[in-house]
């Protein structure tokens, strides 16, 4: 006979109430915390389908994820006839507002070179970019279908093939077009003046072809870093492996989201974790008699501490369940990718169970604290 | 007298407060209470009635005197027993004057809690409770919530939790308060019964006067003093 269980269905109705309100909690801190780890695989994603081994970009710069990097496009050629290099390629990204079907989508356009490194992903549907105008491959989160034309800047650009589950680190969907069409949308988009500027700088140098940054891959059996080290003697040049890439990265964009996500996540469990404390403080207040009368027979108290902290850690694992059994149900409704490790909800449960002990402190203490012949009174 | 008490109070003070605040509740009481015997406790409000009981249910410790309990001494100037929990849990049967059931247990349930926290199992604590409630004439009610019970049946159900460890000891505070007078004496009539069946002492406070002949011995508490032995059947102790 379990009296906490005894006690909880005597007053159902107030009990699973609360579950629910804390349910929703959880299932938030779990929608929370599996965002982040979304923003992590997609932010990543972007870097990794580069396939790079060493990034180039901008002397003094951490590269175009962190931060502006623009270096000439016939860096490339200088950096593909290094020793050690087995390929390079331009690349540039670009975050613009395309008209689609009457709606206005914001993309990551990266513009990489045909058969280099950065270049798309393997394609799920159609084929890749193989001529230099004019086509594109989408990733499918951008809603566009195989053989759709797309309008981005002056010119119309025909899906040849698609991509799954690349977004950039801003959740927008990964557009690719050829670096010579990345060029001119971003000499096209750019405000009047600057475009005047662009021209007059192109006619002194001869050219309008910049790129964010240049990815290399290695020969087999040579270092990275080494590599990087090398590159960095270029005073214009800065160099950055796929490692330095990832944790530049993190830094600059993740960071911020794990503090912002990392604080609201502390904060619903704080609240959860008063909300679980006043119920079982109430729900002790309720029983007062009762656990007098309970120690005037001789229950020990282990027996009364045992009755509160079951009845605290039953809400606690009553919440949980239904709280990831909401997300689990509901997170593909959700308008950022939410991935869900079993880690993560391992982790929260416990830290639910911690803060249930917790909560259940006020109670305890209250419990402990009851006369037994205050049951003989009334 | 053959059989050792298993009440023996001596000289037990107790006082609440000190200097001018301070209330003297029991001033050297003493009491013996034989095996098979029901003694009844009245007096005026606040005379020490349930300050008394309670002594003797090991709930409040005494100033000064000692007390022995089923031939064990409990207290002598201070508490001898570190655990007075398990000895009310086995020695001791306590029913209240509002029955005091734990509400959200029914009425076997009630009953076999007991039994269980003095370490029955489920199955035995069950059949105990369910054995008791046909000792007590409700065994139909055991699987009645206290809400659902008149206040006789929730009385019964008291006595029968009272008796689940069968307690040497049984110890009532105005136990008939809240029953008509037919009631009040069939719950007497049920301590009688037991005392006489299971050779335990049973103490009962009460006002009651209708009740006062199911006593063989009734004392009468004045400001923390017991009068000389008075009521219906005083003068000649009972023996079974
Ligand atoms: N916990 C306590 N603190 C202070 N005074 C108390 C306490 N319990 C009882 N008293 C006092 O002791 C006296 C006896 O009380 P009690 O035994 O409850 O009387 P009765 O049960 O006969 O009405 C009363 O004056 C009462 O006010
Ligand atoms: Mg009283």
């Amino acid at each position: 006979m379990n009296l906490a269980l005894k006690d909880i269905s005597h007053n159902l109705g107030r009990f699973l109430l609360t579950c629910l309100g804390l349910s929703l909690l959880l299932g938030i801190v779990l929608a929370m915390v599996g965002i982040y780890r979304g923003l992590v695989v997609e932010s990543l994603g972007l870097v990794r389908a580069a396939g790079a081994q060493v990034w180039v970009v901008e002397g003094g710069t951490r590269g175009p994820f962190a931060e502006a990097s623009r270096l000439p496009g016939d860096t490339r050629e200088a950096i593909a006839a290094q020793w050690g290099v087995a390929s390079a390629g331009g690349v540039s990204y670009q975050n613009i507002e395309a008209q689609h079907r009457g709606q206005t989508t914001r993309l990551m356009v990266v513009g990489a070179q045909i058969a280099r490194p950065g270049e798309a992903p393997p394609v799920v549907e159609g084929r890749p970019i193989l001529r230099s105008r004019y086509e594109a491959v989408a990733d499918r989160g951008a809603g566009l279908a195989l053989g759709e034309q797309i309008r981005l800047g002056r010119d119309t650009f025909t899906v040849v093939g698609l991509t799954s589950g690349l977004v950039a680190s801003g959740g927008d969907p990964v557009i690719f077009i050829t670096l010579r069409d990345a060029q001119k949308l971003q000499f096209d988009l750019a405000p009047a003046a600057a475009r005047r500027e662009y021209v007059r700088s192109a006619g002194a140098t001869g050219t309008t072809d910049t790129v964010n940054a240049i990815v290399v891959r290695l020969l087999p059996g040579v270092d990275a870093n080494r590599f990087a080290q090398d590159i960095v003697r270029w005073k214009h040049l800065a160099a950055l492996t796929q490692d330095d890439q990832e944790t530049v990265l993190a830094r600059s964009v993740i960071d911020r989201a794990r503090r912002q996500i990392g604080l609201f996540t502390s904060l619903l469990l704080t609240v959860s974790t008063v909300i679980v404390g006043l119920i079982i403080y109430t729900m002790t207040i309720d029983k007062k008699k009762a656990i007098a009368t309970l120690k005037l027979i001789g229950a020990p108290d282990r027996r009364i501490v045992g009755l509160i902290v079951q009845q605290a850690i039953a809400m606690g694992v009553i919440s949980f369940v239904a709280g990831a059994a909401l997300i689990g149900a509901g997170h593909g409704y959700f308008p950022r990718r939410v991935v869900l490790e079993p880690a993560d909800s391992l982790a929260l449960f416990g830290v639910v169970m911690v803060a249930c002990l917790l909560a259940s402190g006020l109670g305890v203490r209250t419990a402990l604290k009851i006369d037994p012949a205050s049951a003989l009174a009334g | 007298m053959a059989e050792q008490p298993v009440v023996e109070v001596r000289g037990i003070s107790k006082h609440f407060g000190k200097g001018p605040t301070r209330v003297d509740a029991l001033r050297g009481v003493s009491l013996d209470v034989y095996p098979g015997t029901v003694i009844g406790l009245k007096g005026p409000s606040g005379s020490g009635k349930s300050t008394l009981l309670n002594v003797i249910g090991c709930i409040l410790e005494p100033s000064s005197g000692s007390m022995r309990l089923n031939g064990e001494l409990v207290y002598d100037g201070k508490w001898l027993r570190a655990d007075l929990r398990g000895l009310r849990l086995e020695k001791i049967g306590f029913i209240f004057q509002s029955h005091n059931l734990l509400p959200f247990l029914n009425a076997w349930e009630n009953i076999a809690v007991t039994r269980i926290l003095a370490g029955a199992s489920p199955a035995q604590a069950r059949i105990r409770a369910v054995e008791l409630l046909t000792y007590l004439g409700i065994e139909r009610r055991k699987d009645a919530m206290p809400g659902e019970l008149s206040g006789g049946e929730a009385q019964r159900v008291a006595i029968a939790r009272a008796l689940a460890n069968d307690p040497r000891i049984i110890l009532a505070d105005e136990p008939t308060a809240a029953l008509d007078s037919q009631r009040a004496a069939t719950v007497m009539d049920m301590l009688r019964k037991v005392a006489a069946e299971h050779r335990s002492a049973v103490i009962v406070v009460t006002h009651d006067e209708k009740i006062f002949d199911r006593f063989d011995h009734i004392y009468s508490l004045r400001d923390g003093a017991l009068e000389p032995p008075a009521g219906a059947a005083a003068a000649t102790p009972v023996l079974q």
